[in-house]
């Protein structure tokens, strides 16, 4: 039992929490905040596996612009609680549960059951998690795609703004 | 973080990505359908950071850097449609929407 085990059950027990939160709440604004708390989380996961620049860019990007777009439209639309549930959407919701409970076993199955033995992460001599490797590779080998995700988002941006307003002109 | 094995953090993970698996095949609210997307992709973002780090590769985090470009612009179409959405049916509950449905 080290300081690790300690931070990762911390941070995993969390993580797990909140999406249940998420998930389970009536409320919206609930499911946001709570969403909020498992970006941060993931954002520690994230750094006990060295990667920094993701976790930051987990924060700004997660945590800060998609949140905000999600409670900006919540307010919009003034959400409230929901009600409870028909009797007839009970049993669809049972379905889902236990087709994703499947799931589920069978990813753990996958991930868990059929290692031998543990893999424990070795010890890279190079820097490759560093701002400077990632720009490194996205500007080298992967330039074409960096492109491609900036027309993808200039179209995204574009398209949400034709479909949420009332007229155009 | 040389102690831990990559197999909490591939577990973690597929418990994360059940959950939200859950939440969109059972919640009635777009929005929240909406946030267990997020929280989908996410876990996957995790595995890809999870063997970026086993392997020593710079290549899981383009990746997840990709994922998060199309998880953002996913956001901002996503809850566009739920505002015409809701202008058009006055609700967020996707089993009250069935124009295509017969």
């Amino acid at each position: 039992m080290n300081l690790y085990y300690i931070l990762f059950g911390i941070l995993s027990i969390l993580a797990i929490a909140s999406a249940l939160v998420t998930v389970t709440s009536r409320h919206p604004v609930k499911s946001a905040m709570a969403l909020v708390v498992h970006f941060f989380m993931l954002a520690g996961l994230y750094l006990s596996l060295d990667a920094q620049f993701v976790a930051v860019m987990q924060i700004i990007v997660y945590a800060g612009a998609i949140m905000v777009l999600v409670v900006f439209v919540i307010m919009l639309l003034n959400l409230g609680s929901e009600e409870i549930d028909r009797q007839q959407y009970q049993l669809k919701q049972f379905g889902g549960i236990v087709l994703s409970a499947t799931f589920g076993l069978a990813l753990l199955n996958a991930f868990l059951l059929n290692a031998k033995e543990p893999h424990f992460f070795p010890v890279h001599p190079v820097a490759f998690t560093t701002a400077q490797a990632i720009g490194q590779e996205l500007f080298t080998n992967y330039l074409v795609q960096f492109e491609a995700i900036g027309i993808l988002l200039t179209a995204a941006i574009i398209g949400a703004v034709t479909l949420a307003k009332r007229k155009l002109i | 973080m040389q102690n831990i094995p990559l197999e909490y953090y591939l577990g973690l993970s597929a418990v994360l990505f059940t959950i939200g698996t859950v939440g969109v095949l059972t919640r009635r609210n777009a929005i929240i359908i909406f946030m267990s997307i997020e929280i989908m992709l996410n876990s996957v973002n995790l595995t890809f950071i999870g063997f970026a780090s086993y392997f020593g590769d710079t290549v899981g985090q383009i990746f997840v850097f990709f994922v998060m470009a199309v998880a953002a612009a996913e956001a901002a179409i996503g809850l566009a449609i739920v505002l015409a959405l809701f202008r058009l049916k006055q609700t967020v509950y996707v089993d009250e929407v069935n124009l295509l449905k017969w």
